[in-house]
């Protein structure tokens, strides 16, 4: 792509896998989609474990403006301290998000290897618009675009006890949605911290119960792990059933949110919420990912958008 | 994008079937370069690639290194141009085309010239050489009619790691007079049919090509010379071009681009491995000798495509040599941080004397089984060549006959302490 002076470029920056190359997937997939919806001279994925590295992809940029949008869930060790040092935005400091866990929007800072501006935005895991991905998840695993009466809905986390950004993240989407009223029952759950996944069925008295998984990929956690510990299956080397029947409760297993054609949407949102110049970018991605059901649009307004 | 009214157009098409619709699209492509011209020299002169053109109080004067006319009328100028046997000609298409690239002092610009040896721009004076060129050697850069007479035949190619980049003039329907078209393949593929060849004309596609070698494993380092062979991306825009080369071997432009320059930022292992936090924190305990070692395992050529630049730190250089790839590498790589923390933690291990009882063979045996894994051999050697200490049913009557039920090596317990 060609870059005029006033030209801005998108990064998105994920973490990517030595071991998995189906880990970059959704990365490419968002990245694709906004490139080919045109709203900037230059869209480039960038990567903790693979390559163009964090450290060396600005460079290979020719625009001045520059959206780094980070393909995670929460904030928190990677988005506060390893991309914003490896992408060499010298003066970062966590406080210029003025965060409190969920809030972080952007801040503007030079990439002192290029001298140039990079507008450095919060994770797309606490976008607002995120909350509607989940939903749509849950739309696409039932294929059913009015899903809600008679369903209940889990939002699955990693957790940490580490770090209480990454339960919040999970907390603050499952707050939203079971706000909208949509579903009869909303739960968030965490693999290592409770309320534990392991229990989905303890929590929820709905016949029906939608989970997704709040993951950037598919991988170990969301194939493997959470399909065993919900007792989908005893092996997940032999797959599980979309609805599976787990002590009476069918279980609607969705597989990872970031995996969903609409999270290009949050990329968007994100770099719009930063300055970005694609408001036209986003009615095209949103209309091409399927984000523009009524029912999505109502519960947007719904939760303050 | 720069303007190329042909993407996505089969360049390999037969022109000569559609030949009197080109001559008039040419006509008036060469009328517009000729307005452009105009309008630039009456701002300001140009000087480019050889080319002077310069409007003065007596009428237009044009200077290639063949000669120079003073005194032209703009008419006298339009017929010069338009002559495509007056070697002005080729200067002004090619003055024409470097204008549609535009990105004056990017890496992108920078490749595009390097790919077909024009000269370097960024270093005025010093115009004879281009540097970093093939194997090493350095090359003459290219005046216009020595370039135009390879571009309008079968093309300037160069080698980008695995990649055979070919560069030749456009000579479809709807391209402006000047205009190049590049393609890609595999460096093995450089005499294969095109016919024999997938296909591609997207730059992303190159991302699939690249996931895996030929035996379908993932090859999460990008420059490894595990390239699979048997694509083709052809007809490509200069844009597409150097976003191509980027799927491929990404940032390897701009860093070659910053060599050139003088300006390419090493970050050394010393520096690199103190800035890691988190599981890594722990690389920059690594010992000077083990990072030699490691340098030696993982950063040689028949590893990976990058030439190493970065040392164990400033004025204290590894031993081992750093390779003769034409792009740089400029620091450890995520794959060699994460290595290098296995082996940092491996290296905390104190040393300790075995007994083992070997025969000679044996022992030789070892060795080549390590070798045969370390070099990437074991596929090569055959089911039944049981000369080959690598063998399989070697291996396995070694492990019969030497290895107990719990796995120890001549039933020598070592679950002590063993972490590897």
């Amino acid at each position: 792509m060609h870059a005029h002076s006033q030209a801005q470029a998108l990064v998105i920056v994920a973490h990517g896998s030595h071991l998995n190359p189906d880990a970059s997937n959704p990365t490419y997939a968002h990245a694709d989609t906004i490139r080919d919806a045109g709203a900037f001279d230059e869209v480039r994925e960038a990567f903790w474990k693979e390559e163009p590295h964090f450290r060396e992809v600005i460079r290979t940029l020719e625009s001045e403006e520059i959206y780094v949008v980070p393909l995670f869930i929460s904030e928190g060790y990677f988005t506060e301290q390893v991309i914003p040092r490896e992408l060499r935005l010298e003066e970062w400091d966590p406080e210029r998000w003025d965060s409190d866990g969920t809030d972080a929007s952007q801040a503007t800072l030079e990439a002192t290897d290029v001298g140039k501006r990079v507008h450095y935005c919060g994770p797309v895991g606490t976008h607002n618009a995120m909350s509607d991905v989940i939903v749509q998840r849950a739309e696409s695993v039932t294929g059913d675009s009015d899903v809600g009466d008679g369903f209940g809905l889990a939002v699955v986390g990693h957790g940490t006890e580490r770090n209480a950004n990454s339960a919040k993240a999970i907390e603050y989407h499952a707050d939203r949605i079971r706000e909208t009223g949509r579903f009869d029952e909303v739960q968030a759950l965490f693999m290592d911290e409770e309320p534990e996944v392991d229990d989905v069925t303890d929590f929820f008295e709905s016949d029906d119960v939608v989970v997704v998984p709040l993951f950037v990929a598919d991988g170990y956690h969301t194939q493997e792990d959470i399909p065993e510990d919900m007792g989908l299956t005893d092996d997940y080397r032999t797959g599980w059933d979309v609805p599976a029947t787990v002590d009476g409760t069918r279980i609607w297993y969705a597989g990872a949110v970031g995996t969903e054609a609409l999270m290009a949407d949050v990329v968007l949102e994100r770099a719009a919420d930063a300055g970005a110049d694609v408001d036209a970018a986003i009615d095209e991605v949103r209309e091409r990912t399927g984000g523009t059901s009524t029912e999505t649009e109502s519960e947007r307004h719904v939760t303050g958008d | 994008m720069t303007g190329h009214a042909d993407e996505g157009e089969d360049t390999d098409a037969d022109a000569s079937a559609d030949t009197n619709t080109n001559a008039s699209a040419n006509t008036n492509a060469n009328a517009d370069l000729v307005d452009t011209l105009l309008e630039h020299a009456d701002r300001e002169p140009i000087a480019f690639d050889g080319l002077r053109l310069e409007a003065t109080d007596d009428g237009y004067t044009v200077a290639t290194p063949a000669g120079e006319r003073t005194g032209l009328s703009e008419r006298d100028l339009r017929e010069a141009l338009a002559d495509e046997t007056d070697d002005v000609s080729e200067y002004v298409t090619n003055w024409y085309y470097w204008q549609q690239v535009g990105g004056e002092g990017t890496a992108r610009r920078a490749f595009l010239r390097w790919c077909e040896r024009a000269p370097v721009e960024d270093t005025p004076g010093d115009e004879s050489e281009t540097e970093g060129t093939d194997e090493g050697r350095s090359e003459t850069a290219r005046t216009v009619p020595d370039r135009y007479e390879p571009l309008t035949d079968d093309g300037l190619e160069r080698e980008w790691g695995q990649l055979s980049i070919t560069v030749r003039l456009a000579d479809s329907d709807g391209t402006s007079p000047g205009d190049r078209v590049y393609d890609v393949r595999h460096v093995e593929d450089r005499k294969a049919d095109l016919a024999d060849l997938e296909i591609h004309d997207r730059p992303r596609d190159a991302r699939d090509l690249t996931t895996a070698d030929e035996r379908g494993r993932y090859r999460p380092l990008k420059t490894a010379p595990t390239l699979v062979s048997g694509w083709a991306f052809t007809g490509l825009a200069g844009d597409d071009l150097v976003d191509t080369v980027e799927f491929v071997y990404p940032a390897t432009v701009a860093n070659w681009h910053r060599e050139q320059r003088g300006n390419l930022d090493v970050d050394h292992w010393l520096e690199t491995a103190e800035r890691q936090t988190g599981i890594y924190d722990v690389v920059d305990e690594l010992p000077r000798e083990a990072v030699e070692w490691m340098a030696e395992a993982c950063c040689v050529d028949s590893q990976c495509l990058r030439r190493r630049e970065w040392e164990y730190e400033e004025d204290d250089d590894l031993s081992v040599d750093g390779g003769d790839g034409p792009f740089p590498c400029r620091e450890p790589c995520s794959l060699v941080i994460a290595a290098a923390r296995k082996w940092a933690i491996l290296e905390t291990e104190e040393e300790r004397t075995w007994e083992f009882e070997l025969t000679t063979s044996e022992k030789n045996q070892l060795e080549a089984l390590l070798d045969a894994v370390a070099d990437g051999r074991v596929d090569e050697i055959r089911e039944a060549d049981v000369n080959r200490g690598a063998n399989r049913y070697r291996a396995r009557y070694l492990r019969a006959k030497r290895v107990d039920d719990e796995g120890n090596l001549c039933g020598v317990d070592s679950s002590v302490d063993s972490d590897s």
